[in-house]
């Protein structure tokens, strides 16, 4: 009765190996482009004033408040709709490091924050420039105290990219919905993909505990 | 019975048949179809609340469990909690619904989405409640204990009230995290507010309008959940965090 | 060198300097006492254009502070401060936490900026500790690296802000030793103090500050020992 299907088999690896590699793919790009426009928006919420903050806040307020899958639905069927379809990578990648980026600029505002006026004081008072209090002090002390924050929104990010699947990006939990359809073997492949991204989360994500423990003392 | 896994999203891949330029918004037929949306919004609610009372009551017990050091218990909470924090939430909830299913065990869309946000929400919550109360010095409990009190009224009174003040926050947040990931249920055609979003623009191929009326019904019920987080809190603790 | 000519200040609308005037020479050590609120901080944080004036001048060096052409910056690379709270930057030896501002701020080599940290480094007691962080050391020694931080600026003048008031009390000694250094070394330096030991035995002249205004000044000895006003005979009897 299984003759409509066949069994896992060896040959079945590369496909799986690309559902890892766009997995990697994704979240590298979402994760690096989340970083740098975080780090940019986090920064012009420390500094900037009360109305700027008040703006900037709505707009990652609305990325936060609205569930990524539904994101992630709205903004690819909103391109297609205007015309300009977009390559599920793309679309993918876009709301991905958004999303991304409406976290990474928390945390790396507190970063900017938790640098105290009497540190800067005292870097300003050896005549160092505003930005060179930036480049040298704020961003360095600031950044080593938020590490553990930032790795734990890159793991999210990991973890939240298997939802790009539903635009269509054959990521992993994807490429291995495929192979049930067609071996039936549900329970096997994806106790392999929960194995995987465990190998990939578990150790960064004891690595930022450790590191959080270190510089509680 | 494989023929089960789907995928509800696949409409939107067909955007080759893009409408162009001259999309027109229709948002009758999304009115029309109110209520259920918001017997939708009802459900997602419904299962995020009771995914959270679930998940805090087995938290207390993997955090005890993990705090007692004795062996066994220690191992199935350590497990427990490091596999929830380590792999997906959709990866969860298709081990619930598919991987179950090949076992035997047929969960309804609801229950595998309930059972997979409580796993995660006492896995994480599990670690919350261990950070809290380890967070509170030893000293307030000898200090407690000098002035005359027992045990329990150390806990009643001084240990627990500041716990309570430390989790207050990381508990809201995971409350709102798991109503926004409730829309899950999206892939298991669950009838919370995404599984409707999806079933009524499929019937109609309003696609745009019915998921931007979802994405700001979930923006107005995580913000209400916040303010009255905050409300609450200020009730709670008389403005003191 | 320095000339603070009737100087207000406020904060919104409570005035902290009501017309203060002070004139420091070269190599002369002020030490400035008073209460707190008394408005004695605050002025340094003047003199180093961290805080504006209302009203009055302050000339540093010829060079007018608070004018809008001047560039503080510049300005104060001349004045080394030191504050209550050390500020190490705790991402750096201590080496390079001396090293930092000469290399960025002076533009010099990184061989000539380090020199020049390790020199100051071994001057206020601290040659041993170039390769520690600073978050290793005890708050004297941090607030000597403080010290040594900004006299790597080569500054013509030093302002220090109470800067034993946040240290354990066997650790005020070895920095108030650093500062009786610099000044039998010549160098020019204002002291907020709450040290009359110090301030009696270490500098020329003392001042005492009264509710913004200098309500005395005079020769070290004759102000702590002997004060005419009958204001600072009231606050020297109470901290005794």
């Amino acid at each position: 009765m299984n003759s409509l299907f066949t069994p896992l088999s060896w040959s079945d690896t590369g496909f799986i190996l690309i559902g890892v590699m766009n997995t990697v793919t994704i979240s590298i790009v979402a994760i690096v482009l989340g970083t740098l426009l975080g780090l940019a928006v986090g920064f012009l919420r420390a500094e900037s004033s009360k109305v700027v903050n008040v703006l900037l806040g709505s707009v990652l307020d609305i990325l936060r408040s609205v569930p990524l899958i539904i994101q992630l639905i709205l903004f690819s069927t909103f391109v297609g709709a205007m015309g300009y379809p977009l390559d599920p990578f793309v679309a993918g990648s876009i709301i991905l490091s958004l999303y991304t980026m409406a976290f990474m600029s928390e945390v790396f505002r507190s970063g900017f924050e938790s640098v105290h006026q009497s540190m800067r004081t005292s870097a300003r008072s050896l005549g160092m420039s505003y930005w060179q209090t930036i480049f040298y002090i704020r961003l360095p002390i600031g950044l080593r105290a938020v590490f553990p924050s930032w790795l734990g929104v890159a793991l999210s990010v990991i973890k939240d990219s298997a939802l790009v699947s539903v635009i269509g990006y054959m990521e992993l939990l994807r490429t291995s919905d495929q192979l049930i359809s067609r071996t039936q073997q549900p329970l096997m492949i994806l106790i392999g993909v929960g194995i995987f991204y465990f190998i990939i989360s578990y150790p960064l994500s004891s690595y930022g505990r450790y590191v959080e423990r270190k510089m509680a003392i | 019975m494989g023929a089960l896994i789907k995928h509800p999203s696949d409409p939107f891949l067909t955007t080759e048949s893009g409408q162009g330029m001259d999309y027109e918004f229709h948002w009758n037929v999304v009115f029309q179809n109110m209520p259920e949306l918001l017997n939708g919004a009802f459900v997602t609610l419904h299962v995020s609340v009771l995914a959270m009372l679930l998940g805090i009551v087995i938290a207390i017990l993997l955090a005890i469990a993990k705090m007692n050091n004795s062996k066994p218990y220690c191992y199935i909470a350590t497990t427990w909690v490091e596999i929830a924090r380590n792999t997906p939430a959709l990866f969860q909830i298709y081990m619930a619904y598919f991987g179950l299913g090949a076992l035997g065990i047929h969960l309804s869309p609801y229950v595998a989405v309930l059972s997979a946000l409580v796993f995660i929400n006492a896995g994480y919550l599990t670690e919350t409640f261990r950070g809290g109360f380890q967070s509170i010095p030893n000293t307030q409990y000898s200090a407690s204990k000098s002035l005359g009190m027992t045990s329990i009224q150390v806990y009643r009174y001084i240990i627990l009230p500041q716990m309570l003040r430390r989790i207050y926050h990381p508990m809201t947040n995971q409350f709102v995290w798991s109503i926004l990931m409730s829309s899950l249920g999206i892939l298991v055609g669950m009838g919370e507010l995404s599984g409707t979003t999806q079933r009524l623009q499929s019937l109609s191929f309003r696609t745009l309008e019915f998921f931007m009326v979802a994405a700001v019904m979930y923006f107005i019920i995580t913000k209400l959940v916040l303010i009255s987080s905050s409300l609450l809190s200020r009730k709670l603790f008389k403005g003191e965090i | 060198m320095i000339s603070i000519q009737n100087v207000h200040k406020s904060f919104g609308d409570l005035e902290v300097l009501k017309g203060v005037s002070l004139d420091v020479n070269d190599g002369e050590v002020v030490s400035i006492i008073g209460g707190s609120g008394s408005g004695k901080s605050t002025l340094l944080y003047c003199i180093n254009a961290i805080e504006n004036i209302q009203k009055g001048k302050i000339i540093v060096d010829g060079v007018d502070v608070h004018s809008k052409e001047t560039n503080k910056d510049k300005l104060r690379q001349k004045l080394g401060m030191v504050f209550q709270q050390w500020n190490s930057f705790p991402h750096m030896t201590v080496l390079e936490n001396a090293a930092l501002a000469p290399r960025i701020v002076k533009k010099m080599s990184k061989e000539e900026a380090i020199e020049i940290a390790k020199k100051e480094l071994v001057h206020v007691g601290l040659g041993d500790k170039f390769d520690v962080y600073p978050t290793k050391m005890s708050g004297g020694q941090q607030q000597r690296l403080a010290i040594a931080r900004a006299l790597a600026m080569k500054p013509d003048c030093m302002l220090f802000d109470e800067v034993t008031s946040a240290l354990d009390p066997e650790l005020v000694g070895e920095v108030l030793d650093t500062l009786r250094l610099l000044a039998d070394e010549g160098m020019t330096m204002i002291c907020v103090t709450h040290e009359m030991g110090f301030a009696r035995d270490v500098s020329d002249r003392v001042a005492y500050f009264h509710e913004g205004v200098i309500a005395e000044i005079g020769e070290a000895k004759q102000v702590i020992i002997d004060p005419q006003n009958p204001l600072t005979q009231k606050f020297l009897s109470k901290v005794r």
